[in-house]
C-alpha cells in the first residue's frame, strides 16, 4: 500500500510543482513569482515530508524547517523590496 | 485487502495514507489555484493551503508512522513555527500587493482599507490613487 501512496503522492506534486513552476515563469508581476516560489518550497517541504514517512526515519525534519525559513525570509524581503522601491519612484 | 485489515498497524497505515494522499492534493491544490485565479489577493488565498492544511496533514502522517511518542513535540513545533510564519510573510506580500495596484479593484466586494488611504492622502496634500499625475496636478 505505501508503493502505491508514494506512487499517487509522487504524480499529484510533480503536477504542482509544474503548476507552480510555470506560474513562476507567466507570472505577471514579481509578487506573483514570490508568491508562486514561496508554494514551490511547499511542495518541496511536502516531498520531504512523504520521504520520512514512508521510509520512517526523521533525516529531514531539520532541512524541514529550514526551507520554511528560507521561505519566510525570501517573501518577506522581496515583498519590502517592492514596497520601496515603488515608493522611491514615486517620489522622485 | 489483506485478511489482517481491522489489526492496529494496518488501521494506522491506512490513516496515514489517506492524510499523506489528501496533503499531497493540497499541494495540487494550490497550484490550480496559482494557474486558474485572477488576481494576486485570490492566488495568496489558494497558496495557503499546503504551507498550514497540508503540512498538517503530512505531519499527522509521519508521526503516525514512527510510531513513537517523543516525535509528536517535534512535530508540533515545526508545524507552530510554520504557523509563526506564514501570516507574516502573507501580511508583506499583501501590502505590498495593496501598495504597488496589485489588484483588480472591480472584483472586490468591500475594500476596507480604501478609505483609510483616500484620508490618509487627503492629509498629506495629494491622493496616493493615480500615483505621479495627481500628486503632480495638486
Amino acid at each position: 500500500m505505501m508503493q502505491l501512496v508514494l506512487t499517487v503522492t509522487a504524480v499529484v506534486l510533480s503536477l504542482a510543482a509544474g503548476g507552480a513552476i510555470i506560474r513562476i515563469a507567466r507570472g505577471p508581476s514579481l509578487l506573483d513569482r514570490v508568491l508562486a516560489a514561496d508554494v514551490l518550497l511547499a511542495i518541496v517541504g511536502a516531498a520531504l515530508c512523504i520521504d520520512m514517512a514512508a521510509n520512517r526515519h526523521l533525516n529531514n525534519l531539520m532541512l524541514l524547517v529550514a526551507v520554511s525559513l528560507i521561505g519566510f525570509v525570501g517573501s518577506v524581503t522581496v515583498a519590502r523590496f517592492v514596497a520601496d522601491r515603488r515608493e522611491k519612484t514615486r517620489e522622485s | 485487502m489483506n485478511p489482517e485489515t481491522f489489526s492496529g498497524d494496518a488501521v494506522i497505515d491506512a490513516v496515514s495514507a489517506v492524510f499523506m494522499v489528501v496533503g499531497a492534493l493540497m499541494s495540487l491544490a494550490a497550484a490550480v489555484g496559482l494557474l486558474r485565479f485572477p488576481d494576486l489577493m485570490t492566488r495568496m488565498h489558494a497558496a495557503t493551503k499546503p504551507q498550514v492544511l497540508g503540512l498538517f496533514l503530512l505531519l499527522f502522517a509521519l508521526g503516525l508512522q514512527m510510531r513513537t511518542w517523543w516525535v509528536w513535540p517535534v512535530l508540533v513545533v515545526a508545524w507552530i513555527f510554520q504557523l509563526l510564519t506564514v501570516p507574516v510573510s502573507a501580511h508583506m506580500v499583501g501590502r505590498a500587493g495593496y501598495r504597488t495596484k496589485h489588484l483588480h479593484p472591480e472584483l472586490l466586494s468591500t475594500d476596507e482599507l480604501e478609505a483609510v488611504v483616500q484620508q490618509a492622502a487627503g492629509k498629506r496634500g495629494f491622493t496616493d490613487d493615480d500615483g505621479d499625475e495627481a500628486a503632480a496636478g495638486r
